[in-house]
């Protein structure tokens, strides 16, 4: 709790007045979530561009395109595509946009600082995120293309060079170079945001008074802070088995295409595996639970209630966030792993699901008896709760590794972290921006065509991800480029299509979001008072776009918990954290 | 969308094949009942969801004011544990028959063996024995693509084959390989999937009953071919079997 007065550099009230100090190397945490953002929004762009080539080629293989050389895509052209798409929408929109895109601008609001604990370290860490974007982009110019390993990049494959395929060259040490980047960006903003929580909160924010938002932004930043230092490990020890001759993961005795690998003896790949899920498993909550924040706090204030058992959440996000480092096996039940220990991860891997259905019973609780407003904001917070379900079950079955020997590697686990980390993240980002865009902004979207966007959305995304769970049972694995060689793949050619369908619709309707920011941030409708929303967090007891320093060098005190909502004998349907008790209106 | 989704799942239009071995029903059994349960919660927590936007939408009313009910939380709780848990010890019977036991003794051994982008499948030949493999002597070109050493007598006899042939009733165990990369041996009809790792020799091992012809298909990502590393699983009759067999060690010698 420090006051902003006396503490230290960044307590100046007036903003830099050059354009690059403003706008580009700023310290301001708000623009440097602005920065996020923009950088989500590229990416997500990027990435839903690649995966419409997939589509398009998955649905109509013989078809001939004009951006393809020759017409046609080829195999190393299709799984640069899967690598790149995985790669760039979980790193750089997954990770970035809930919670250093919204994170940064709301979390200092929300808990009543000044700023972020080090603004000149989250400059850097957003600056950093962007060299760590441009490298990994750049895999696709080099000779060879961008690598063919997929996102997970497991070795031999990764590790070898170019002798096992094209794009296994430059472009997939540019890749690991690139990822190893992202890491200490990341590892930088993960503390940034612990020291924040913890030191900054202003006079009267305990912690049973945070936001569930600011719960989860710092449960988020813990999972990082102790995940991606371990994948920043693992991608220095495979560059240097690719360039300076070491054998971490490789083992003695290969041959690749007829050709002895005499210089590299004793490694493992499965140690690559146990490292990569090590983090790749905890990187999913980092996706997902923002979201989830984003989501209860939504819930609550859109249906005008308290949330349905606030310590019960606080308890399942944190419980999510310890479980998530026990289970990360469950990602190797057909790597060779010890039958005993895939037995010990699944059964970790099933408890999973326990805080996960507290948190949805705690939703439906809240929603029970509320006064509940349709716009955009809710609808995607209503939506992500359906997907969340959806892509939850699925995991059950997943889990079990008697199940997960057929379903692995297979669309039905396409279909499942896609509805869960993918997609509902991403609904817990749009309610997000539908939420916040008029304090960040001053304007509002626009809600009409945000409904039809999320209508659109909503139905597009489950008919493509329902049908990949059928492809999955059918036995389709995963990563292949086309049916032509295995037989039962080819009676299953119309389901593809079904889905590409689904993906065009679906994609297109970003369109109409990208031209809802665009035009509301031009000529949007003005968000003249601080409250329109009648919500009760402190973002909303200042002025949107809030000024330089978030509340004019007076440190804000807060009076009451997060959603003090219909409150009995309270004249409003809120309370405001900020209000002094003896300001409350009487009924 | 939940009709249509549960109707896909009963319609079963989409579907795994049949199973070709004992352990394939067993986990079907346990998928089917992973399925009720997961279709009861879907279909409950969509509609219990729908219901909930629909009865309390703004109409005017004011919202109620509770902040939780700390009985239903540990409700709910324990009831998850039970279910979800549960289940999970269940499925450990089907895992347990496969994974945490060997093969029998006398179990028909076959080498499988991935490489960038075909399956090769080893029989030890009449003397039971496995001969030597050198990586150098690697050379799909000159028809040596496991690497076979000429100087160890127990090679001699070994047969190397591109599909895999299996006798129906016996027991086989797979020792699973690969020479470059991680693949994955999957068929479908026996319900296993099992990686390929370089630098280890996994074991395998299953019972086929039903004669016929089964795709075997790479399911983890090894490079540009990944798609069309494809091969066979024949099952059939003992007499046919050992005929195969004497076949493969004429065209040996």
């Amino acid at each position: 709790m420090v006051t902003h007065e006396n503490g230290g550099g960044h307590g100046q009230h007036q903003p830099p007045s050059g354009f690059i100090r403003k706008y580009v190397f700023s310290v301001d945490h708000k623009v440097i979530g602005i920065q996020y953002l923009t950088l989500a929004l590229f990416s997500v762009f990027l990435g839903m561009g690649l995966s419409l080539l997939m589509r398009l080629h998955l649905a109509w293989p013989t078809t001939h395109w004009f951006f393809f050389k020759g017409g046609l895509m080829t195999p190393e052209q299709y799984l640069a595509l899967v690598t790149m798409h995985g790669t760039i929408m979980i790193f750089m929109v997954l990770t970035t946009a809930p919670q250093s895109g919204f994170g940064n601008y709301f979390l200092p609001i929300q808990i009543g600082a000044a700023d972020m604990a080090f603004p000149v370290i989250n400059m850097l860490s957003f600056w950093t995120t962007f060299v760590s974007l441009m490298v990994m982009v750049a895999a696709f110019f080099v000779a060879g293309g961008a690598p063919l390993g997929g996102w997970t990049s497991y070795p031999p494959l990764s590790a070898l060079g170019e002798i096992t395929g094209p794009g296994q060259g430059a472009g997939e040490t540019l890749w690991i170079v690139g990822l190893a980047i992202f890491c200490a960006a990341s590892l930088m903003g993960a503390l940034n945001f612990i020291t924040t929580l913890i030191d900054l909160r202003a006079r009267g924010m305990t912690l049973g008074r945070l936001p569930l938002t600011c719960w989860t932004w710092l449960v988020t930043a813990i999972l990082g802070l102790l995940a991606f230092g371990v994948l920043l490990a693992a991608c220095i020890l495979l560059l240097l088995d690719r360039i300076a001759g070491t054998s971490f993961f490789i083992p003695g005795g290969l041959v690749v295409t007829d050709q002895v690998i005499t210089w590299h003896k004793g490694g493992s790949p499965l140690l690559w595996q146990h490292l990569f899920w090590f983090f790749g498993h905890p990187e999913v909550y980092i996706a997902i639970l923002p979201g989830m924040g984003v989501t209860s706090h939504l819930l609550s204030t859109f249906s005008r209630k308290p949330v349905f058992g606030y310590r019960a959440m606080v308890g399942a996000v944190c419980g999510i966030g310890f479980l998530g480092f026990c289970v990360w096996g469950h990602h190797m039940f057909v790597s060779g792993m010890s039958p005993y220990s895939a037995f010990a991860f699944s059964i970790l891997t099933m408890t999973i699901g326990v805080p996960s259905a507290i948190k949805t019973f705690n939703w439906l609780g809240t929603l029970w008896g509320g006064k509940i407003q349709f716009n955009s904001a809710m609808l995607f917070a209503l939506g992500f709760v359906s997907l969340f379900v959806s892509g939850g079950l699925s995991g059950l079955f997943l889990a079990q590794p008697s199940l997960d020997l057929y379903l692995h590697d297979t669309y039905f686990v396409i279909a499942h972290f896609h509805l869960i980390m993918g997609v509902a993240a991403i609904f817990g980002m749009f309610a997000g921006a539908y939420f916040w865009f008029p304090k960040m902004f001053g304007r509002f979207l626009n809600e009409g065509v945000g409904k039809v966007h999320f209508w659109l959305t909503f139905v597009g995304v489950y008919c493509i991800f329902m049908p990949m769970h059928f492809l999955g049972l059918a036995g389709h694995p995963r990563r292949y480029f086309d049916a032509s060689a295995v037989t039962f793949l080819q009676k299953l050619q119309p389901v593809h299509v079904f889905i590409t369908i689904g993906a065009i619709v679906t994609i297109s309707a970003q369109l109409l979001f990208l031209f809802n920011v665009i035009w509301s941030l031009l000529a949007g409708k003005e968000a003249k008072e601080e409250n329109p929303w009648h919500a009760t967090t402190l973002e909303w007891s200042i002025p949107s776009p809030p000024p330089h320093d978030n509340f004019g060098g007076v440190e804000p005190v807060v009076y009451h918990g997060p959603y003090e909502f219909s409150v009995p004998g309270a004249a409003d349907d809120f309370i405001p954290q900020h209000l002094a008790p003896n300001l409350v209106r009487k009924a | 969308m939940t009709v249509l989704t549960v109707y896909y799942f009963m319609a079963k239009v989409y579907w795994f094949p049949a199973p070709i071995n004992d352990i394939g029903h067993e986990i079907d059994a346990q998928f089917m009942r992973t399925l009720l349960i997961t279709g009861i919660v879907f279909v409950a927590a969509q509609l219990g969801l729908a219901y909930a936007i629909f009865k309390f939408r703004d109409r005017g009313q004011k919202a109620a004011s509770f902040e939780g009910n700390n009985t239903m939380e540990i409700v709910w709780t324990l009831a998850t544990i039970v279910l979800f848990v549960g289940l999970g010890l269940y499925a450990r019977n089907a895992w347990a028959q496969v994974h945490f036991m060997g093969a029998q003794p006398g179990a028909l051994q076959i080498e499988v063996t991935g490489q960038q982008f075909v399956w090769n499948f080893r029989y030890a030949g009449p003397d039971g024995k496995f001969g030597r493999e050198k990586p150098e002597l690697v050379s799909a070109s000159t028809g040596n693509p496991v690497g076979l050493d000429p100087t160890d007598p127990a090679s001699k006899d070994d047969v190397v084959s591109p599909v895999i042939v299996v006798p129906a009733g016996r027991e086989v165990e797979l020792i699973i390989r690969s020479q470059d990369v991680t693949h994955s041996f999957f068929v479908r009809e026996l319900r296993l999937k099992q990686d390929a790792v370089p630098g280890m020799e996994i074991h395998m091992h299953f019972t086929a009953t039903e004669p016929g012809d089964y795709e075997i298909v790479c399911s983890q990502l090894c490079g540009l071919g990944h798609y069309r590393m494809h091969s066979i699983l024949t099952v059939m009759s003992e007499t046919d079997f050992q005929k195969w067999m004497r076949d493969q060690e004429a065209a040996n010698q």
